[in-house]
């Protein structure tokens, strides 16, 4: 019996050790050889799959990119684990340097505050960022509240109490929602701004999946998603003022119209966030999402594909970002970009990119 | 009288325990039950020849999820294959040659601690000395996590189920001259085995759910790798991944996915009884 | 000689000792299995031992700013750099504690009932069902859990609660919280269930090993099941017992992604038994891929090595209670 399992199991890795041999054998032929691994944040990661899977068809070239956290991605390319890192929270300069990081933006999207009122629709209720950080806080608890009832004149209120959602794991979203809340609401200073905060009240849902869910299943929730959930699944929107004092709904064209208002040529390593920024039609709370590789690379090779499948997805890839709700840079950003990697070299001290095609 | 009041009441404790082990099995299968039914409902949904022929695709796009299955199944097996043989010789070391002693105490207990730790630091150890050292993901990695996480159970249950032969068994098969080894091989596992199977589908059931210690050995792989030095695809990443998304499709991968690893448990089990055959004693 | 003890001593192994027509190959054999069986044994040693030190390196600097607070603070506030495990600690105890006390009771029952009540055909389809349970996986607890069983509870038993629960009674703080299902109970429920499969399966193994002879003749003097069961079976098997709650608590106190999903994820010390918590496990889990401060990640590690700790000391409780009972 045991004699039997034990055959079984060795036929079954037999199997594997030949599935080695010919993956090895397939490998030596491919381009690159070896397969390109990045990690890092969540939030690109359908479009870099999307990307991948665009890029392995045109070129052949098989780009691996697994999302375990803007934490992680930062940590895997100190380490030198993966050939890049990814990451929803840009580095400043010093720490940048301190590791020797180049950083780029490659997209971008924005986060949704999302509601549960029976009987409101999206786009019915306005909110102003100190009222949300209010609302965050706890200091107002009911929708009919007069703060509330202040920016919303003709809009029929329920008498619910608030529930607040926010994320119970650290995340790039929860990092662009309480700075954009820093910044426009002196009194969220009490909490700050992280991946992961000290919520003062409400519960924590996981993942965006989490918060929608809460959401949808609560009367009276408010919770905060990307623009990818708050679309897919039809949830209600709130309107937000954005700087210039416009009342605007968190669409495609708004976030790009918040990209565009900044100026990125004033950005060492591309360290900008992009929220609050002025435009009448910007959405206050967008965001880009950034690459992170190291400026001296042993393996000029594997850093030129790197370099070579963002160029393919600049060129290429902003039909399939606009099919997964994300924002693609507008074009002058990626010129900047582009320029910018002269600043990876290779073993020799020449830069692996070989130029603009 | 006296007899029969005692047996009234022992009748009725009696009734009472029989009624309760009914309605506990009864709801052991209630909640099998409801868990299969959400199964079955959202990942049929997804079930057709490509998800055993094509890999993971990206949102939109057409695919299945046979890198992902592959690279379990490997992962899987060679974690087992390590787990067995070092968890059954150290139960082995714990049931018949340590007993009392101070170092087999000691061993038993860390077994035990080992036992919950939580599969994530598992990962992140195995991390620390294949992953960063070698400054590369691989499913090698992944493998060694997914055995630290089976050996504590393999080792447990072993132990028990071979402390609970009886004695005349060993001090027959030693009266008629086989050394010690031969007793432990050709008696002892003999007559153990059907429990020692139990252990093995346990931590085989325990470690193809697992995803935490994947994340951090093996990462995950969008496309097919057999090649066990590089990330590999796995199921239980990829449906964390998808099951979160904000994508439909993604999702209903996912619920088939979570199936497919249910139904694949399911089967060994099966296949593994009746490979064994064994006699029910009762 | 009553039949417990003859039962006890049946079961008690002691060491083999070989025979006196021992061949020097035998002997050499021999010397060979034991060595490879205690290098197996030591390597287990090893791969702990190596955890631990790896953890308390990682979580040292934690440690070393926070000292002995680290225990005693429940707030954790990734911006101001503060962190205490009060909070976890607290969750992942509660949790177990009550997922044991859930379960243990349920194991015991569906074993019992796979050997000595079960119709003979039913036996093996029913095992096999109950070790399914085991074969889900967690993450498929987790989704289930949050999208499936907590909506049903927060409707069918947490809001009737709520609403019958007289106004300022002791009644209504505890069974205070959100209605959504999210909360140490719905957490400790879940685990339960999960725990459930392997208790069983090991406690059934452990209960088939007891001679028929020992329970026939039990039953031959006139037992109920009932008396058989309390009186033969489980004392015989009580050492291999408390090794299957051992297998089940230690899956309740590490499982990370089912309990994640569904516990609601709010640190500091739970007011109700609906309140949302957080353990050990789900704190690490949910932050350790995005915490990217030197302390935040020391923090985590701390936790983990914390976790070892709480299992430690509970483990070791276990068995200072057990030691005590084998010889009274």
């Amino acid at each position: 019996m045991i004699r039997k399992l034990a055959f079984a199991l060795a036929a079954t890795l037999a199997l594997a050790a030949c599935g080695q041999q010919d993956a090895a054998n397939k490998g030596a032929q491919s381009q690159a050889g070896v397969q390109i691994s990045g990690a890092g944040a969540t939030f690109p990661a359908p479009l870099y799959a999307k990307w991948a899977e665009g890029q392995k068809a045109a070129t052949g070239l098989a780009l691996n990119y697994q999302a375990i956290g803007s934490g992680g991605g930062i940590k895997q390319i100190e380490a030198s684990t993966v050939a890049f890192g990814a990451s929803d929270k840009p580095l400043k300069t010093d720490e940048l340097d301190k590791n020797g990081l180049v950083q780029f933006p490659t997209v971008m999207g924005g986060v949704v505050p999302v509601m549960n009122l029976p009987g409101i629709a999206a786009g019915q209720v306005k909110l102003t960022g100190p009222l949300l950080a209010d609302i965050y806080l706890g200091k107002v608890a009911k929708w009919n509240d007069p703060a509330i009832a202040k920016v919303n004149a003709g809009v029929a209120l329920p008498n619910l109490p608030i529930t607040v959602v926010h994320r119970s794991d650290g995340s790039g979203t929860s990092f662009l929602f309480t700075s954009y809340l820093s910044a426009v609401a002196p009194q969220w200073a009490s909490v700050g701004a992280s991946d992961s905060v000290a919520w003062p009240s409400g519960v924590g849902g996981k993942g965006n999946d989490g918060v929608a869910a809460y959401v949808k299943q609560t009367p009276g929730a408010i919770g905060y998603v990307e623009y990818a959930y708050a679309k897919q699944n039809n949830m209600t929107s709130a309107l937000l003022q954005n700087a210039d004092g416009q009342f605007v709904a968190p669409t495609a064209a708004n976030f790009a119209a918040a990209a565009l208002g900044a100026d990125w040529t004033k950005a060492p390593g591309f360290y900008l966030l992009l929220l609050n920024q002025h435009g009448a039609n910007s959405w206050p709370i967008t965001g880009a999402t950034f690459i992170l590789m190291h400026k001296q690379q042993t393996d000029a090779a594997t850093a030129q594909s790197v370099l070579k499948f963002f160029d393919w997805a600049y060129a290429n890839g902003d039909a399939a970002a606009g099919s997964l709700d994300y924002v693609p840079l507008p074009t002058d950003v990626k010129t900047l970009v582009r320029k910018s990697w002269a600043g990876v070299v290779g073993p020799d001290g020449k830069p692996v990119y070989p130029g603009a095609h | 009288m006296i007899s029969s009041s005692r047996s009234l009441t022992r009748n009725l404790g009696n009734g009472v325990f029989l009624v309760f082990c009914w309605a506990a099995t009864a709801l052991a299968l209630i909640a099998l039950a409801a868990i299969l039914w959400s199964l079955l409902k959202q990942g049929i949904g997804g079930l057709d020849l490509n998800v055993f022929t094509k890999s993971t695709p990206a949102p939109g796009s057409e695919g299945g999820l046979l890198n992902a299955i592959l690279g379990s199944v490997m992962m899987c097996a060679l974690a087992m294959l390590v787990a067995v043989i070092v968890g059954v010789l150290a139960g082995t070391w714990l049931s018949e040659y340590a007993k009392e002693s101070r170092y087999g105490s000691l061993v038993r207990f860390l077994n035990d601690v080992l036992l919950s730790a939580p599969s994530i630091l598992v990962g992140l150890f195995v991390y620390e000395i294949l992953v960063a050292p070698l400054k590369g993901f691989s499913g090698y990695a992944g493998a060694v996590a997914l055995a630290l996480l089976a050996v504590p159970v393999i080792t447990r249950t072993t132990e028990d189920v071979l402390r609970l032969q009886p004695v005349a068994l060993r001090e027959a098969s030693v009266a008629l001259g086989a050394p010690v080894w031969r007793t432990i091989l050709a008696v002892i596992w003999k007559a153990a085995q059907s429990g020692m199977l139990t252990g093995a589908l346990l931590a085989f059931a325990r470690i193809s759910g697992e995803t935490a210690p994947l994340l951090f050995t093996a990462l995950n792989n969008q496309f097919l790798n057999l090649d066990m030095r590089h990330p590999m695809a796995n199921l239980p990443v990829v449906i964390f991944q998808f099951a979160l998304s904000a994508y439909d499709d993604w999702r209903r991968l996912a619920w088939t996915g979570a199936m497919l690893i249910a139904v694949s448990v399911l089967a060994v089990t099966i296949i593994a009884r009746l490979l064994t055959r064994e006699q029910r004693r009762s | 000689m009553r039949t417990e003890d003859y039962a006890l001593s049946v079961g008690t192994s002691r060491t083999i000792e070989a025979g006196p027509a021992r061949t020097a190959r035998g002997a050499a054999l021999d010397r060979l299995f034991e060595a490879l069986c205690f290098s197996a044994a030591t390597l287990l040693l090893t791969a702990l031992a190596g955890i631990i030190v790896a953890l308390a390196i990682g979580g040292w600097p934690a440690f070393a700013k926070f000292g002995f607070h680290f225990f005693t603070t429940a707030t954790w506030d990734p911006v101001a750099e503060v962190y205490g495990a009060l909070g976890a600690i607290t969750g992942t105890l509660a949790t177990s504690a009550l997922a044991l006390v859930f379960a243990l009771p349920l194991a015991l029952g569906v074993s019992i009932f796979l050997v000595e009540l079960c119709p003979t055909v039913l036996r093996r389809p029913i095992g096999t069902a109950v070790e399914l349970l085991a074969g889900i996986p967690s993450i498929v607890y987790g989704m289930w859990g949050l999208f499936v069983f907590a909506p049903w509870f927060a409707l069918h038993i947490q809001m009737p609660l709520m609403m019958a629960a007289p106004v300022g009674s002791i009644w209504e703080k505890l069974v205070a919280g959100v209605p959504n299902g999210a909360n140490i109970l719905t957490a400790s429920i879940i685990l339960a269930i999960m725990i459930l499969p392997f208790m069983a399966a090991t406690l059934r193994e452990l209960m088939l090993t007891v001679p028929a002879q020992v329970r026939e003749s039990a039953y031959g003097l006139g037992s109920t099941t009932f008396e058989v069961i309390r009186k033969v079976s489980l004392p015989y098997v009580r050492t291999g017992a408390i090794g299957a709650v051992m297998l089940g608590l230690g899956r309740a106190l590490g499982e990370t992604m089912a309990v994640t999903f569904i516990i609601g994820n709010a640190h500091g010390l739970p007011t109700s038994i609906f309140a949302s918590g957080a353990t050990i496990a789900s704190t690490i889990a949910n932050e350790f891929a995005e915490a990217t401060g030197e302390m935040h990640t020391a923090s985590l590690i701390a936790l983990g090595l914390v976790l070892f700790v709480i299992t430690f000391v509970v483990l070791a409780l276990a068995r200072l209670l057990i030691g005590r009972q084998v010889q009274a």
